[in-house]
C-alpha cells in the first residue's frame, strides 16, 4: 500500500490515533492536521484531542530521541507536525477552557545564539499544555528580569550550547536571588554542554537534558509545589 | 604551505593546543562577552594564551575566531567587523607561532554559524558558505596556516564550510562534535562523517572529532573513524572531563594525568593530531606533551579499556538492536 492509500476517516478512534502517534513520529505535517479534524469532528474535545493523539505521540518521540534512536532533524519534523496539530487546537482550547498546566518564560542566554534544543522545549512544553513565553536568543539579565515581571511565570527557562555562554544562568540566578523572587520560580536549565552538578551548583530547581525531560521534570516540579501550598 | 605530510614533517603525530574560551574566562573574560572581542581589546591576553600553550609544547595553535562569523558576532553587534577580528585573531597566532623558534601551525578556528541549514533552518548552504567565506578571508589575511572547521554536527555545515575553505584557496580539516549518543545532535555518526568529509573536494587534509562530552566518548568516535578510514590523518581534541561550577566558576572534572592517558589512549587508537577542547589548561596540554613524547606504540585500544581508563562514557550510544520504530505507512 502507498502512503496516500491510508484512509483516516476510515479508522475508528483507537486505530486512528495509533495512526496519529506514528504519523509524528514520521512527522507528517498534513495528516496532523487531518487527524485532528477528523477526531474534532467526532465531538472529541480539544484537550482530548492534544492529550491523547499529540502529547501522548510526543512522548514517544521524545522517549525515542532521549534513547538516541532519533536525533534533531527527526525530532524537528516531529515538532512541526505536533505544531501544526495545535494551531488548529489552539483556539478551542481557550474557548473550551481545557486545564493549565502553568506558564513557562524560556530563553537562550546572552551569547548563544543556539535555539534548536529550546524551541523542541517551547513545543513540547506547549503541547503538554503550558503557556510559554519565547524570548528567543541572547538574552540578558535585564530581559529576563523584565519578563518575569511582566508575565509573573512559574518556571524560568535557560538553554545554553556553548561551554563559554552556560555560567551566564549562574549570573542571571543569582540577580534573582539578589532580588528576592528566586524562590517564587522554578528554574529548569538545559544545554548539550550542562549536566545534573552543574545545574545544582548555579543554583537552578534542576537540569533537563532534553525536551521530553523538561516537560516531566515541570510537571513534577509544579506538582510538589502545589503540594506544598494545599498542605501549608 | 604543503599538504598534511609537510605538517606532520615525518613525525606521527602533532600536538594541537587546548581550550580558548574557558582559558579567556580564566584570564577574565566574563560570561556574554563576545571571546572574538578581545582580538582586539585584550590582544596581550590572547597573546599570552597562545604562548603558554606553545610554551607547553603545541605544535599547533588555533586563533580565536571560533564564532567569528556574521551570524555570531550579530548577537554583539559586531557583524560588519568579521574579517576585521578573524584577521586579528590570526595575526596574533601567527605573531606567537613565528617567535616559538620551532614550526608552530596557525590554524585558522571556524565554529558553526549556529544555525541550522535549510530545509530544517534558515540558512540555505550558499549563504552559509558566503559566511564562511567571509571570516576565511579574514583568516588568511592575518596569517593562518589552515582552516580548522570544529565542533560541527551537519554534514551540509561541514561542506558549506569546506567549499568556502577552498573558494579561498586555503587548507582545512574537519571536525565533529560527537555529543549525542555517539553521533552528532543531527545523527551523523562518525564513520559517516568521515565518510561524507573524506568524499568534499579538494579533500579535507584531516577530519576528526572535538568537545562533544567526555574524554572517553570522544575516542569512542575516534576508534570509530580510524576504523572505517584507517588511511586518512584523524584529529582527536577532547573536553577535560566534565564541566562543574564552583565559586570560581565553571572548571572542567579532568586532571592532567587524565588527560596525559587520553593523549596516548588517542595515539594508540590511531589519532594523529592530538589535543584538548574545553578545560583544558597549558597545565593539562604540558602533560599531554610529556606523554606523548614518552608515548610507545601499545595495542589499539577497545572501548572497554578506554572506559576502565578514562571513566564512563556520558551519553552511550543506543541499547544493541534500538531502531525507529514500525510504522503502518512505512511497512505497507
Amino acid at each position: 500500500m502507498a502512503e496516500d492509500d491510508i484512509d483516516l476517516s476510515a479508522l475508528d478512534d483507537d486505530g486512528l490515533v495509533a495512526q496519529m502517534h506514528d504519523d509524528l513520529y514520521d512527522g507528517l505535517k498534513e495528516e496532523i492536521e487531518e487527524g485532528v479534524r477528523i477526531l474534532l469532528a467526532r465531538g472529541w474535545t480539544p484537550y482530548r484531542v492534544l492529550t491523547e493523539a499529540l502529547v501522548e505521540g510526543m512522548r514517544i518521540v521524545g522517549e525515542d530521541f532521549r534513547d538516541g534512536i532519533l536525533f534533531v532533524p527527526e525530532v524537528l519534523l516531529s515538532a512541526n507536525a505536533m505544531k501544526a496539530g495545535m494551531a488548529i487546537l489552539k483556539p478551542l482550547l481557550a474557548e473550551t477552557g481545557a486545564p493549565r498546566m502553568g506558564k513557562m518564560v524560556i530563553g537562550t542566554v546572552k551569547g548563544d545564539i543556539h535555539d534548536i534544543g529550546k524551541n523542541l522545549v517551547c513545543m513540547m512544553m506547549e503541547g503538554a499544555g503550558f503557556e510559554v513565553v519565547d524570548l528567543g536568543i541572547n538574552n540578558s539579565v535585564e530581559r529576563y528580569l523584565e519578563a518575569i515581571a511582566e508575565h509573573s511565570p512559574d518556571i524560568l527557562g535557560m538553554s545554553a550550547l556553548l561551554t563559554t555562554t552556560m555560567p551566564y544562568m549562574k549570573l542571571v540566578i543569582d540577580t534573582l536571588k539578589e532580588r528576592g523572587i528566586r524562590d517564587d520560580l522554578v528554574v529548569l536549565v538545559g544545554g548539550a554542554p550542562l549536566n545534573e552538578e552543574f545545574a545544582r551548583a548555579v543554583g537552578a530547581d534542576a537540569y533537563c537534558r532534553d525536551a521530553a525531560v523538561a516537560v516531566e521534570t515541570a510537571r513534577e516540579f509544579l506538582r510538589r509545589r502545589d503540594n506544598r501550598r494545599a498542605s501549608a | 604551505m604543503g599538504g598534511i605530510e609537510a605538517w606532520l614533517d615525518g613525525r606521527d603525530w602533532l600536538l594541537a593546543d587546548g581550550a580558548t574560551g574557558t582559558n579567556l574566562f580564566a584570564m577574565g573574560l566574563t560570561a556574554g562577552e563576545s571571546p572574538e572581542l578581545w582580538n582586539e581589546t585584550e590582544p596581550a591576553r590572547i597573546r599570552a594564551l597562545h604562548q603558554a600553550f606553545v610554551d607547553a609544547g603545541a605544535d599547533i595553535i588555533l586563533t580565536n575566531s571560533f564564532g567569528a562569523n556574521r551570524r555570531r558576532l550579530a548577537l554583539h553587534g559586531l557583524a560588519a567587523r568579521t574579517a576585521e577580528l578573524a584577521a586579528a585573531a590570526a595575526r596574533l597566532a601567527r605573531d606567537v607561532a613565528d617567535r616559538a623558534g620551532r614550526r608552530v601551525l596557525v590554524a585558522g578556528s571556524v565554529g558553526p554559524t549556529g544555525d541550522l541549514l535549510a530545509p530544517l533552518g534558515p540558512l540555505t548552504e550558499e549563504e552559509a558558505v558566503a559566511v564562511f567565506a567571509e571570516a576565511i578571508e579574514g583568516l588568511k589575511a592575518g596569517g593562518a596556516d589552515v582552516v580548522w572547521i570544529e565542533t560541527m554536527s551537519a554534514v551540509e555545515e561541514m561542506r558549506a564550510a569546506a567549499r568556502a575553505a577552498a573558494a579561498c584557496a586555503m587548507p582545512y580539516t574537519v571536525t565533529a562534535s560527537f555529543d549525542t549518543a555517539g553521533a552528532t545532535m543531527m545523527g551523523i555518526a562518525p564513520a559517516a562523517m568521515a565518510q561524507a568529509t573524506l568524499g568534499f573536494r579538494p579533500r579535507p587534509h584531516a577530519i576528526g572529532c572535538n568537545c562533544g562530552v567526555g574524554a572517553s566518548d570522544l575516542l569512542a568516535s575516534v576508534l570509530a573513524i580510524t576504523a572505517a578510514e584507517p588511511d586518512a590523518v584523524v584529529i582527536a581534541k577532547a573536553n577535560c572531563g566534565i564541566p562543574t561550577v564552583g565559586a570560581e566558576g565553571v572548571r572542567y572534572s579532568g586532571t592532567p594525568a587524565l588527560m596525559a592517558r587520553y593523549a596516548a589512549l588517542a595515539r594508540d587508537a590511531g589519532a594523529r593530531i592530538i589535543g584538548g577542547c574545553c578545560g583544558t589548561t597549558p597545565g593539562h596540554l604540558a602533560a599531554m606533551r610529556r606523554a606523548l613524547d614518552a608515548h610507545r606504540a601499545g595495542a589499539r585500544p577497545d572501548l572497554e579499556t578506554v572506559v576502565a581508563e578514562l571513566g564512563p562514557l556520558v551519553s552511550p550510544p543506543p541499547r544493541a538492536g534500538a531502531t525507529r520504530r514500525a510504522s503502518a505507512r512505512r511497512a505497507s
